[in-house]
């Protein structure tokens, strides 16, 4: 057995699927009230009464699970100088690629834009959201401020959709990830080869 | 079947082709002559009546309206204002306010529950509350503050046209009951055609602005108002002067949507194709070995 480095505590992996069925739930309800070619959907939570009752409320658990979630990655995922070398070789590793790349750390500029959108598409999602409440906070605000929360909340919802499809399927594309997620260690081969500013540090700390 | 009169025109949250084989019926209308209005509630009472809804009595708050607004209970409400169209000269406009059954109505536009808003072939506008999954994007979607949420279901209700009564050619039962003739129900083009009699006799006695209420920018409504001031719609208790579904509702609504779905079955694909040809990313044999 190659040797093997840690990725992420338990405690992480824990709150990381957690967040993801809170998410696959609420892309599921949400799509469903998005466009009539989602309506379908809505039977997976018991009927469009039902999602429309339960989506806010697992947003809710969402938004908290997540930022907790974040504050732990936060300072790993400041867009570096090396970052901005390594994006303009993506051409090349989308066709895989990836002789002589710099050296990235814990995460890559394209998971770094990931973290940020979604910061930034769950905190929209969140106060939007209140506001679309019904029936409970929806009558507290102007006619003015449902509408633009509507319209606000249907964007940021498409946004971060958009970003877990790519953020799936780039688990999924570089093989190795997943186990990352799953059992929290990924193989130094691994580790060197997608991350190896990050894998030296590590090696430090040992 | 369903009644001739109830063929539907357009339904919420379909996309394909309502039933429409029969072809376009008449258009209805309600028209409300505020001129000619006494504001004595017997609409409001009448609706409460036919329709079975008994609301909260009410308190004074120092004007003659009661309830304070619409509600789900409450689909039509007069609404009193002591306005001074002119120095020295005060009047009292009375306006019954209530679902004004737009052409292009914002509420179906916006709602997301296949069915629970259908519009028919002659102009009604009406609620299918089984449908409805009391998410409120309706009120969101309508110009005229109009659909109230039920406390008690989380349904959305209002104004019918007494959709059940028109469909056995009957009027509306506020037309019914009202003593003064103020409000009468037929085709639309009567209704316009006897709104202009009305019109002329008002300006021949001097209210040189009177005119009809059936406002464009949500395509005519299937309710209309005789206005002694037509040129200022807002002094009767804030009825818009240019409704009209709001551009963020029609941004919200609009192509956007089909526009973002399909981006979102793109990105599925391309994940899918990227990876049948570019292939896995994986990190080479000898450099796992190199480990080891
Ligand atoms: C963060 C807390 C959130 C809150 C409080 C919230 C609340 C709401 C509310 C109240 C609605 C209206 C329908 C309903 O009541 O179910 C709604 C719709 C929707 N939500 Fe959320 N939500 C949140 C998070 C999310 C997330 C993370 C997503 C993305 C997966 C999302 C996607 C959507 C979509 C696509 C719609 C339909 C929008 C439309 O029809 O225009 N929401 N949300
Ligand atoms: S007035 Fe409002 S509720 Fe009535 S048809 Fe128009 S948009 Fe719908
Ligand atoms: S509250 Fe009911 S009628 Fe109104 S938009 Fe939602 S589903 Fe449609």
């Amino acid at each position: 057995m190659s040797e093997l480095v840690k990725r992420y505590t338990s405690r992480e992996r824990a709150n990381h699927w957690f967040i993801a069925i809170c998410f696959i739930l609420l892309a599921v309800s949400g799509l469903a009230l998005f466009h009539p070619a989602f309506f379908f959907l809505s039977h997976l939570l018991g009927g469009g009464t039902w999602s429309r009752i339960l989506h806010p409320f697992i947003g809710v658990v969402l938004a908290l699970a997540f930022f907790f979630f974040a504050i732990g990655m936060w300072g790993q995922n400041k867009i570096t100088a090396a970052d901005r070398e390594w994006q303009k070789r993506l051409g090349d590793i989308l066709c895989n690629k990836t002789q002589g790349l710099p050296e990235i750390g814990k995460y890559n500029i394209g998971q770094k834009y990931l973290f940020w959108t979604l910061v930034l598409s769950i905190a929209l999602l969140l106060v939007s959201g209140i506001a679309i409440w019904q029936p409970w906070f929806t009558p507290a605000f102007p006619i003015g401020i449902v509408r633009a929360a509507a319209l606000l909340h249907a964007v940021a919802g498409f946004v971060a959709i958009l970003a877990i499809i790519i953020h799936i399927y780039s688990a999924i594309w570089v093989k190795g990830s997943i186990r990352g997620m799953t059992r929290g260690t990924v193989s130094a081969a691994w580790a060197r080869h997608h991350h190896p500013g990050w894998y030296n540090d590590v090696k430090k700390r040992n | 079947m369903a009644l001739q009169s109830l063929d539907i025109k357009a339904r919420s949250a379909t996309t394909t082709p309502s039933p429409s084989a029969r072809g376009e019926a008449v258009k209805v209308a309600k028209l409300i002559d505020i001129s000619k209005c006494i504001g004595c509630k017997a609409c409001q009472v009448a609706c409460m009546e036919w329709n079975d809804l008994r609301d909260e009595v009410g308190d004074n708050f120092g004007v003659y309206d009661n309830p304070r607004d619409l509600t789900d209970q409450s689909w039509t409400l007069m609404r009193f204002s002591e306005v001074e169209v002119q120095a020295g000269k005060l009047e009292w406009l009375i306006r019954k306010d209530g679902c004004m059954h737009c052409a292009d109505p914002g509420c179906l536009k916006a709602c997301p529950s296949p069915g629970a808003i259908v519009q028919y072939a002659n102009g009604i506008v009406d609620f299918h509350q089984e449908n409805c999954i009391g998410c409120g994007y309706c009120i969101t979607g309508c110009p005229f503050d109009i659909p109230r949420i039920s406390k008690k279901d989380s349904k959305v209700y209002k104004c019918t046209l007494c959709s059940d009564r028109v469909a056995v050619g009957m009027a509306p039962a506020c037309v019914k009951t009202c003593p003064t003739g103020a409000i009468v129900f037929g085709s639309k083009e009567d209704m316009i055609h006897h709104a202009e009699g009305r019109i002329a006799d008002l300006k021949e006695r001097g209210y040189q602005n009177a005119g009809l209420y059936d406002p464009a920018g949500v395509g005519g409504t299937h309710v209309m108002y005789v206005l002694q001031h037509a040129d200022q719609p807002e002094i009767y208790a804030g009825l818009p002067k240019d409704p009209s579904i709001s551009p963020m509702v029609a941004l919200w609504k609009g192509i956007t949507k089909p526009l973002a779905s399909f981006g979102l079955g793109l990105a599925v694909l391309a994940g899918f194709f990227h990876y049948m040809t570019a292939g896995p990313n994986e990190v080479e044999d000898d450099e796992e070995e190199h480990t080891s």
